[in-house]
């Protein structure tokens, strides 16, 4: 395994971090509307308080990690999805500060304002992603410097729309398993029942995907034939998926968020299988596409922030457990919350 | 009057790029300086277990976290940008500058923002001991932060540990347009983190955080001593301000010195940009003037004849190169240059006469008698600002039209390499021009549209940091920093005293007793 395929992976596991910690902050904003009073609200939002900065880290390094490993994809990437990566730094401002800002001043109507913002950022930076990811796995008209040529509403096709709707249903229905973790009484029984919900709507999205995947982008399982162990993937993503309702019968919503967190991690895999070796997919001049040799830093760089990564990990994992550890258990609202 | 024909892409860019980060940078210099207050505070409690120092780092906690959310959420920004505007620069520089990007990420960001979390939320959940190590550790990623980032634009700054090579594919050189595709790459990581400028401006802007935040606590605390309300926790909180605030200013001339003179070796022009010395020969220093780019002179200048040369070289008549040294081409903007950078001294002095002064009567025991003094102070946070927020401006704009700066070619004897027509001979293969720099794939109307947006967020976001800020100030600390009515002043004293109180503390508690 060459250091490029290592940074290949070690994207993915950054990427799969983020869309795992921050999914559910995320999808608890999506949900947030369904909190009625403020003492519900305060619990929503206090359920990510402490964690959700720390969650989004984890996308500032893996855009550090692509510049760094990858410039070229980088550079692609970030310009060719001008308009939408505007769109979605907007959402993410207006997420950060209505948390902070919606608790300083007691006033239903500020309150409100900010209610409304976090849900609509969330929602918004969600569906942007997901629609990152679809435009990514079609493929974008890159001419031979690897700049992309097409425009913002060249970006807004079915496929890539489907599977923004696709993240939507994925976080909200993660952040409904995690607010069910955090919550008591009345407000866990409501959000056990947007747990079938979401599942539900997940579930059609996930399949309708897979289809249309599998109809309009049949190269996408090109690499099951060369690696036999990617149905292991599959295998793994299914039983997931279909051990979140049986988990939830049974109130087990501890193993219901395992389970969603696999399915997460296991789509972008298979995210990731479906592109490797390429990072972005030139379509439709195939000749253009930058790949992990093509489009990457050199050997000594790769090396070097090896390096960096093993230094950095260990500690990054230490912390994440400390913080998780500390704020473990049932959201406790106190003076010094949201 | 502009036409949308003179927005080019370039133009527009540089806008943004300046309105994003001058206001994010309203903020990491408030987290950096209260981080290290915070640190003092926490550090104090700990030791002395006095209620009064948790309630003081519980109060100054919810600002510091309130200018951290702002500061995360518009620094997400600037890591994006270069992405998103400067594609062609991200492919230069990717191999070189994105690792310090990274490392930033993974030492820094997830450390922040991970103990903040403690800090923020964890009073009740952790001991004093945690939380004082949150709060370290909070501090500490924030100068982390800083390094990384520091490393990062001084490599632009002054490139070395480096070299420009053609990049390969498939093995061959790639060539796109009959051109080869040229970007720097890595040959001594250490080299790159450690060029020529990264230790004397880290140094300086660390020392413009720390000013920044000390002047932040001396204005919100001078406001409360105005207005008679917790006036001990105020003058507490001004004095341990006061104490750091004056060693940093009188630290950031001496910085500033050494910075001068690296400036002068490694990027004459902004050198000479900075002063608005266009020719060659014994260099004044200007206290005042108005540079005048057409006639190619300083107009109502106020000079120390050679008082340039004698900075640079220690007498007053050594020549110092001037802007008619490098093609008009390669000149950065005077005006703009000289005057931040004026403007960023003048206020430096400021504030070493400012603090020297607070300090002397704080040692007369009259300090906080003098009301017009305590509003200088509620005021004076503006010029701190101002004066980090200059010293960026000087430092950029003096760095055009490169956006990296390639190395200023010197032979053995240290002179400049001059080409025919007396020009210094920039490899320009060695470096990057800020307008070669832009994304090909973007478009006017594009950049403008998000200059609106960015425009229309950081409006209201400014205007809702200062009213919650404000509505913070007005809330003031919490009840425990109140004086007890109960207890007797003379119990107050001693209780600080034995807690190992400063002298000085003592005799602020006695003073309160008049």
């Amino acid at each position: 395994m060459d250091l490029n395929v290592i940074w290949f992976i070690l994207l993915g596991v950054l990427l799969s971090g983020y869309a795992i910690l921050d999914g559910f902050d995320l999808g608890v904003g999506m949900l947030h509307p369904l909190a009625r009073t403020d003492a519900e609200r305060r619990v929503f939002i206090n359920s990510i308080g402490p964690i959700w900065d720390g969650n989004e880290v984890w996308l500032v390094t893996f855009g550090g990690a692509l510049f760094a490993a990858f410039p070229e994809a980088y550079a692609t990437i970030f310009s060719g999805y001008y308009l939408a990566f505007m769109l979605l730094l907007a959402a993410l401002i207006f997420r950060a500060v209505s948390l902070e800002f919606r608790s300083k001043v007691h006033s239903p109507a500020w309150r409100g304002l900010w209610d409304w913002a976090f849900c609509g950022s969330s929602l918004l930076a969600t569906l942007l992603f997901g629609v990152a990811v679809g435009n990514v796995m079609l493929g974008l008209p890159l001419d031979e410097r690897g700049v992309y040529t097409g425009g913002f509403v060249d970006l807004l096709g079915a496929y890539p729309l489907l599977v923004g709707l696709l993240a939507v249903s994925m976080f909200a229905m993660h952040g409904s398993i995690y607010l069910c973790l955090k919550t008591e009484g009345e407000l866990q029984k409501k959000m056990r029942e947007w747990m079938w919900h979401t599942w539900g709507v997940f579930l059609v999205l996930y399949m309708l995907t897979t289809m249309y995947t599998l109809a309009r982008l049949p190269g996408a399982i090109d690499h099951f034939d060369a690696y036999p162990w990617a149905a292991l993937i599959v295998i793994a993503n299914v039983v997931a998926v279909a051990n979140i309702p049986r988990a939830l019968y049974h109130d087990r919503y501890g193993q219901a968020f395992v389970s969603s967190c696999i399915t997460i991690a296991a789509l972008v895999c298979l995210f990731a299988l479906a592109l490797f070796p390429n990072l972005v997919r030139s379509y439709p001049e195939p000749g253009n596409s930058l790949t992990i040799y093509n489009a990457a830093s050199s050997h000594k760089t790769l090396s070097i922030m090896l390096i960096i990564a093993g230094i950095g990990l260990p500690f990054v994992a230490t912390y994440t457990f400390v913080i998780y550890w500390t704020f473990r258990g049932k959201v406790r609202v106190d003076e010094h919350s949201y | 009057m502009f036409t949308l024909a003179q927005f080019d892409v370039v133009w527009l860019s540089r806008l943004q790029f300046a309105l994003t980060i001058m206001f994010h940078y309203l903020f990491p210099p408030l987290t950096i300086g209260m981080g290290v207050v915070l640190v003092y505070l926490e550090g104090r409690y700990l030791r002395t277990r006095d209620p009064v120092y948790h309630a003081a780092a519980k109060f100054w906690t919810q600002i510091f976290a309130l200018n951290f959310a702002i500061g995360v959420a518009t620094g997400i920004v600037m890591e994006f940008e270069f992405g998103t505007n400067w594609a062609v620069y991200s492919r230069f520089v990717g191999d070189v500058f994105g690792s310090a990007l990274a490392a930033e990420g993974i030492f820094a960001f997830f450390l922040e923002s991970g103990f903040l979390a403690v800090l923020v939320f964890g009073w009740d959940r952790v001991g004093p001991r945690m939380h004082f190590f949150a709060a370290l550790m909070v501090a500490l990623g924030s100068v982390f932060s800083s390094v990384w980032i520091v490393v990062a634009n001084s490599w632009q700054q002054t490139p070395a540990g480096h070299h420009v090579v053609e990049m390969m594919r498939d093995g061959k050189a790639w060539i796109v347009g009959g051109m080869p595709v040229m970007r720097a790459e890595v040959v001594d990581f250490w080299a790159v983190v450690f060029n020529p400028s990264t230790l004397n401006r880290l140094t300086h802007v660390l020392i413009g955080c720390f000013i920044m935040g000390a002047f932040f606590v001396m204005s919100i605390s001078a406001w409360y001593i105005l207005r008679g309300r917790h006036t001990e926790f105020a003058r507490r909180s001004f004095n341990g301000a006061l104490l750091f605030g004056t060693i940093f200013s009188l630290a950031a001339p001496i910085s500033g010195h050494f910075n001068a003179d690296m400036v002068a070796e490694q990027q004459p022009a902004k050198l000479a940009a900075f002063e608005g010395h266009f020719k060659t020969g014994p260099g004044d220093l200007h206290l005042f003037g108005i540079p005048d780019e057409a006639s190619q002179d300083v107009h109502a200048g106020v000079a120390i004849p050679g008082g340039l040369s004698f900075l640079v070289h220690g007498d007053f008549h050594s020549p110092i190169d001037g802007l008619d040294r490098f093609k008009p081409d390669d000149r950065p903007p005077v005006g703009v240059s000289f005057l931040s950078y004026h403007l960023m001294v003048a206020l430096g002095t400021g504030f070493v006469g400012l603090t020297l002064l607070a300090t002397f009567l704080r040692w007369r025991g009259t300090l906080f008698d003098h009301r017009w003094l305590m509003w200088v102070f509620v005021f004076a946070v503006l010029g701190a600002v101002a004066a980090n927020e200059l010293g960026w401006v000087a430092a950029e704009v003096g760095r055009q039209p490169w956006i990296v700066h390639p190395p200023v070619p010197r032979d053995a004897s240290g002179q400049l390499l001059l080409d025919a027509e007396g020009h210094v001979a920039y490899d320009p293969m060695q470096g990057l021009r800020t307008r070669d720099a832009v994304s090909r794939s973007i478009k006017g109307e594009e950049v403008l549209a998000s200059i609106v947006m960015f425009g229309l967020i950081y409006g209201l976001l400014g205007a809702v940091w200062l009213y919650v800020l404000n509505h913070k100030i007005q809330h003031g600390p919490p009840p425990e920093l109140e004086p007890h009515v109960t207890e007797s002043l003379l119990d107050a004293a001693a209780a600080l005293a034995s807690h190992g109180a400063s002298l000085t503390e003592a005799h602020d508690a006695d003073a309160e007793g008049r």
